[in-house]
């Protein structure tokens, strides 16, 4: 039996109230969401359940007894472990090495009877997994599986899981919340933090919801509804975006012909991509991750050069050129890693003017005070929680997101580039995201959206391209697109022909 | 031709001995996520302690354990800024090179003022049984610490890959988060490999002053402890590869010094500079496919 009662839990980083008074409470044997925005204090309160962080105040209650929880150590003596979204193996180990590490008495370390144990604990619990592979060599989730089992084998009845599923592919979800079920079955009990509200609702018994720092309140899973969720999580009584009517469609902004790519490998990875993005329209491109995206992506940036075709930006031949000419042309960009386009050690506001240099600079100096107030107008007009001399890595993932949102819009670009700009976010950025690229469509901007979430291609585009193995499979418009055909067009089983409908 | 190569192979181990005590030093460091520079002045600070440990008493297993304590204290001191304090660790290991140098500099003009010649002792013997075989004579008849240097090399190994200790300090070294949430105690783990670096490290510098020369110089050092450094690299932070890069590279020292005296008419710092341009070479051949240890040169702090 194991019950864990958190009371009155309230912690400070700096000025920043991340906990506040937070009352917690997990029974045996249940699936127990904790469910919030990004920065609403889901991992700080389970961080200091694992001892990971201290609380300024409140208690924690263990099967009824006061528990002083100050390292993981104790977390896991008490019988509390956690996978933390950012797994923490040791690459160049084994399996079994990782999952005994910490846990080994004596001198001597054998791996072959390691090796036997981990399998004996895999077994027991039904986790598929080989002790003696090399985690470096391990899918996620795979590595996720060893977690999981590193925090089994040392008897702990009570498994933190922080955002399991941001990771994953789908199919590792399904295997992952059948093994959440199996160890429900067993008698465990399981938190298990997320954003995500329709997963919250697939596999938890019960849902606390987190704003701000402060509990929402605790429901049943029979008694709610991912509606109910949604606002209770984002205090708005509003959820979803609202498209603006059709907007009038001018004259082709990009215009790729016959592009041609090789990816890392030197393998094809755009066959012949030829595709039009109108001023005024999203352009949505469909597809299964891996199927020339991110290529894409990178030669539209100036980054890869194309090995055939052309890449028209109004009318002018950008074809292999570099990524100043790019920006210079109007094309703002929004990369898929955002926290690759962004430099960690400088400060908001000069990040704000990375891109364009030039402007802030007077006889080869940079104009510092005019960096500051660019960055402070562009910070209260994106509503960015952050000072302009704040580094920018001190960010939360929403924040970054706005920032390059902020830099991308602010020079005014005839081309935007987005590529999947709203994973990982949570709600709240997800919608403030997807409100500024509909601004910019209905300000007459050409904008190419890459996603590879279905929903929020249909929910944004005017029209639906579906790229297949390097080649676009074919273009939609959104409104007489359905999931299935988009499907079958992802999987590659059916092709549009060109012009069929095509307009 | 075979008394050159006897003579070759036998001054190849005298000189590999204290590369190899530094480098199994370093490499523990290493594994634990330490990069520690102190190295060079450790090495100097155990030659000095060494030395005026063994003169003094007349016992020069005492000074060598006198050198190992010395080197002890100069880890623990790296662990205190590098781990405690999270100072930077080519500062901290910088700084502590020039402590210890200027320690054991000053301790020396105390003792000895400045004398014209460098003071000497009996240095350690030679094994003197092993020495009468037959051919192989020369090449069996090596200092004691010698064979203990090399005894170590499967010791290490044994201690980094069969121990719990040694699991830790590789995962203390890769991932000190991952070992933390796991249990491990990663500031007690990467002290621990600390001390038994500077242990190592400073024995390296006693072989020198307490058996090699039998006398302290200000040069003693020279640079082996960088040399070590670059060695760990060549050796892809693996002990027995480290072996072999200590024995190539005392094998090139050992060579020069024979190629100085066949006449050839070259300047003879060509030959000194042998031994470095093949540790370049060999570095930047092995080098390429280093996997360094992922925690180097990061400070681990919790949150």
């Amino acid at each position: 039996m194991l019950a864990i009662q958190m009371r009155g839990i309230t912690k400070r980083f700096g000025p920043v109230l991340a906990n506040d008074r937070i009352d917690f409470s997990l029974e045996q044997g249940e699936i127990h969401a904790l469910l919030g925005e990004n920065g609403a204090g889901k991992t700080t309160l389970m961080r200091i359940l694992y001892g990971l962080y201290h609380a300024d105040q409140g208690e924690i209650l263990v099967d009824g007894h006061l528990a002083h929880i100050p390292s993981p150590k104790e977390a896991i003596t008490l019988g509390i472990g956690m996978v933390a979204q950012h797994f923490t193996l040791v690459p160049p180990l084994s399996v079994a090495e990782n999952v005994v590490l910490g846990y080994t008495k004596g001198l001597r370390f054998d791996p072959g009877a390691a090796q036997q144990h981990v399998a004996e604990a895999a077994a027991r619990f039904g986790i598929k997994t080989d002790p003696a592979a090399i985690v470096r060599h391990l899918s996620v989730g795979e590595c996720q599986r060893v977690e999981i089992l590193k925090a089994l084998y040392r008897n702990v009845r009570a498994l933190i899981m922080d955002e399991p599923t941001s990771v994953l592919v789908p199919q590792e979800v399904d295997v992952l919340f059948e093994t959440l079920e199996r160890l429900r079955g067993a008698g465990l009990s399981v938190i298990f933090i997320s954003h995500k509200l329709n997963e919250v609702m697939a596999v938890c018994d019960r849902i606390t919801v987190l704003r701000q720092g402060r509990v929402v309140g605790t429901v049943d899973k029979a008694a709610t509804s991912q509606i109910e969720l949604a606002c209770m999580m984002v205090g708005r009584e509003t959820f979803g975006v609202t498209r603006r009517g059709e907007s009038p469609q001018g004259e082709a902004r990009l215009r790729l012909e016959s592009l041609s790519a090789l990816d890392r490998k030197g393998l094809p990875a755009l066959k012949e991509v030829s595709l039009e993005v109108r001023a005024g329209e999203i352009l949505g491109l469909a597809g299964v991750s891996g199927n020339g995206q991110a290529e894409l992506a990178r030669v539209l940036a100036g980054t890869l050069k194309p090995t055939g075709g052309r890449i028209l930006v109004d009318n002018r031949d950008l074809t292999g050129a570099d990524p100043t000419c790019f920006l210079v042309a109007g094309v703002g960009r929004i990369p898929e890693e955002r926290h690759e386009s962004m430099i960690g050690e400088l400060s908001v506001a000069e990040n704000l003017v990375l891109e364009c240099l030039d402007e802030f600079t007077r006889n080869g100096l940079l104009d510092r005070r005019r960096v500051r107030q660019h960055g402070e107008q562009l910070i209260a007009e994106y509503q960015i929680k952050a000072q302009p001399t704040d580094r920018m890595r001190t960010l939360s993932g929403g924040n970054v997101q706005k920032v390059v949102l902020a830099r991308a819009l602010s020079s005014k670009p005839r081309v935007i580039l987005a590529s999947q700009p709203t994973r990982g976010l949570d709600v709240g950025a997800t919608e403030y995201v997807r409100d500024k690229l509909l601004e910019q469509r209905d300000q007459g901007v050409a904008v190419l959206l890459i996603s590879e979430d279905l929903d929020e291609a249909l929910a944004l585009s005017d029209r639906i391209a579906v790229i297949y193995e390097g080649r676009i499979m074919g273009v939609i418009p959104a409104g007489e697109a359905s999931k299935e055909q988009l499907g079958m067009m992802m999987s590659g089983a059916w092709e549009v022909t060109r012009g069929e409908t095509e307009n | 031709m075979e008394v050159f190569l006897i003579g070759l192979i036998a001054a190849t181990l005298r000189v590999a001995t204290p590369l190899i005590l530094g480098t199994l030093g370093e490499l523990f460091a290493e594994r634990a996520g330490i990069l520690n520079l102190g190295i060079e002045g450790t090495m100097f600070c155990g030659a000095f302690v060494g030395f005026v440990v063994g003169g003094a008493t007349g016992n020069l297993w005492l000074g060598v354990l006198a050198a190992i304590v010395a080197g002890i204290l100069a880890g623990l001191l790296m662990g205190l800024l590098s781990v405690r304090l999270g100072v930077s660790q080519h500062v901290s290991g910088l700084g502590i090179t020039l402590l210890l140098t200027g320690l054991s500099l000053f301790g020396f003009r105390l003792i000895f003022g400045e004398p014209r010649i460098p003071p000497s002792i009996a240095p350690f013997e030679r094994l003197p049984i092993l020495s009468q075989v037959p051919i192989l004579g020369e090449i069996l008849g090596q200092y004691a610490l010698t064979y203990i240097a090399l005894a170590l090399v499967p010791v290490c190994w044994w201690m980094l890959y069969r121990t719990n200790f040694g699991l830790q300090i590789r995962a203390v070294g890769e991932n000190p988060e991952a070992a933390d949430a796991a249990g491990v105690n990663v500031f007690l783990t990467r002290y621990l490999a600390l001390a038994i670096a500077g242990g190592l490290m400073a024995a390296g510098g006693a072989f020198l002053s307490l058996a090699q020369l039998g006398a302290f110089t200000y040069g003693i050092i020279a640079g082996r402890g960088w040399v070590c450094i670059a060695l760990i690299i060549f050796g892809n932070w693996q002990p027995v590869r480290v072996l072999w890069g200590a024995l190539l590279f005392g094998g090139v020292s050992a060579l020069q010094l024979r190629l100085q005296t066949t006449g050839l008419d070259l300047p003879y710092e060509m030959f000194l500079a042998l031994p470095y341009l093949v540790t370049i070479a060999a570095l930047a051949v092995a080098g390429r496919n280093a996997t360094y240890p992922a925690a180097l040169l990061k400070a681990y702090k919790r949150e």
